[in-house]
């Protein structure tokens, strides 16, 4: 090797050396395949959240919160109420899935869990589709169950009921796949809450807007169909986009 | 079997003002382990994370067989094991549950393998409890438990030894070892020099 001003260091290879004999490496296990390490990593954090389930009822709570504000500050009239019910519920469902956004990477980020999934030789990608699904489990699902019981709180009929959870549910699934990005591109800042939602909130307005007027159709009793496929084309997007995206962001944060 | 070798040409890494690789170079050959020494600061773990692909040099590569690992990176990452200097725990996890998760997204796991890792390194007694009740040597040895679960062809290591009693450190000349005679490179970062036993060491000294 021509030297450099540099450091350099060069080992003969030891097994080069006359007499040596190598063992042969042992028959390689089987690599874990895609699916698999994906399954492992949901798994992981499925058992971790419910190791700490303090974590998990805190957005519910804040939802909850939230939509007990609106009757104390507008009006106790279950009329007005009913009229406000689609954009009281979006809106407190926005905020508590973006309060669970930043413990989605933090904890990983710190114990060196992302790193160590950066090298293992899986797609990130396929990982962080993993992580993410988990955070729906986790936070959307549990936040689309609940809005009903917040709807028929505010004076909408039951009849109506499986139209919202079911655009809670679907548009949630957009909203933490959005916010995986949002996480991922914030993992290098402290405190980076503030920074999350600016970065979160504007691109979660379309989610917002389809699902809100999907309530609302729903309330009236008419076919909700139309905004709930938008919502749908939006959480396939993000299914599609948001993984890439955020194993992107997270290997800068790794550099 | 082909011919492995990993190689670095000239690395080059500025860290703001700081020049933090200045043109190392090296070839490490199988069966060979080289030591990276230099004081706090020198850029010991800068170097095996440019060498692991987690950062892009400014200057210089780095090649896997002669080819630069940048063209296929997850295959590089698939031959190699990189252990930083904290051990990638889970507190809420008990030492066995995190073995099982970290180890099973890179290869299959059969528990009497991890059983046998784990008792070789001496957490048969403790691994099913919390990590965070754990001490960091005994952090470290769940560490070096992973580590022996991944026989890939390059290791990695920042600080194998540290906070590791006499034992421990013995564990890890011992990992070493085998990883080397089975035809596996080893590029270790250490502070406190590796166990005198290991031989076939090459020093690459980052302090002048």
């Amino acid at each position: 090797m021509n030297q450099r001003d540099g450091h350099v260091a060069e080992t003969l290879g030891a097994l080069d050396a006359p007499g040596a004999q190598p063992r042969d490496l042992p028959a390689p296990a089987r690599r874990a395949d895609a699916i698999e390490a994906a399954r492992l990593a949901l798994l992981r954090d499925l058992q971790l959240a419910f190791r700490k389930p303090g974590q998990l009822v805190q957005p519910l709570a804040f939802f909850a919160i939230v939509t007990l504000l609106f009757p104390l500050a507008i009006s106790p009239e279950l009329a007005r109420l009913r009229e406000l019910a689609p954009g009281v519920v979006w809106v407190g469902a926005l905020l508590g899935s973006l309060l669970a956004l930043e413990f989605l990477f933090r904890d990983d980020a710190q114990d060196g869990t992302l790193e160590q999934y950066a090298l293992s030789g899986q797609s990130l990608t396929g990982l962080m589709f993993a992580k993410t699904l988990a955070h729906w489990l986790l936070t959307g699902l549990p936040l689309a169950l609940m809005a009903p019981f917040v709807a028929l709180s505010l004076g909408v009929s039951a009849a109506a009921l499986p139209g919202i959870l079911l655009a809670v549910a679907v548009g949630s699934v957009a909203l933490s796949l959005i916010g995986s990005i949002g996480a991922a591109l914030t993992l290098g800042i402290k405190r980076s809450g503030a920074l999350l939602s600016l970065l979160t909130l504007p691109l979660s307005l379309p989610v917002l807007i389809f699902g809100a007027r999907a309530t609302q159709l729903a309330i009236h009793g008419t076919s909700f169909l139309g905004p709930l496929e938008l919502l749908a084309a939006l959480a396939v997007l993000g299914v599609t986009l948001a993984p890439l995206a955020a194993a992107a962001a997270v290997r800068i944060s790794l550099e | 079997m082909p011919e492995q070798t990993i190689e670095a040409d000239n690395l080059h890494l500025w860290r703001g003002e700081r020049h933090v690789l200045r043109g190392v170079s090296l070839r490490l050959a199988r069966g060979s382990c080289l030591e990276v020494c230099g004081a706090n600061g020198a850029g010991k773990t800068t170097l095996l994370r440019v060498l692991s692909g987690l950062i892009y040099p400014e200057e210089g590569r780095v090649l896997w067989n002669g080819e630069n690992v940048r063209r296929d990176l997850r295959a590089f990452h698939a031959v190699l094991a990189y252990l930083g200097h904290e051990p990638p725990l889970k507190a809420d996890l008990t030492a066995r549950e995190n073995l099982h998760y970290w180890i099973g997204v890179r290869r299959s796991l059969e528990s009497e393998e991890l059983d046998a890792a784990l008792g070789r390194v001496g957490a048969r007694t403790w691994c099913d409890r919390l990590v965070r009740t754990l001490s960091a040597g005994q952090r470290r040895r769940v560490a070096l438990a992973g580590l022996a679960l991944l026989p890939v062809p390059l290791w990695l290591l920042d600080e194998p030894t540290t906070n590791l009693d006499g034992e421990g450190r013995e564990v890890v000349g011992e990992l070493i070892r085998e990883q080397l005679a089975r035809g596996g490179m080893v590029v270790a970062a250490v502070h406190h020099g590796l166990p005198a036993s290991l031989r076939n060491l090459t020093r690459l000294d980052l302090a002048a």
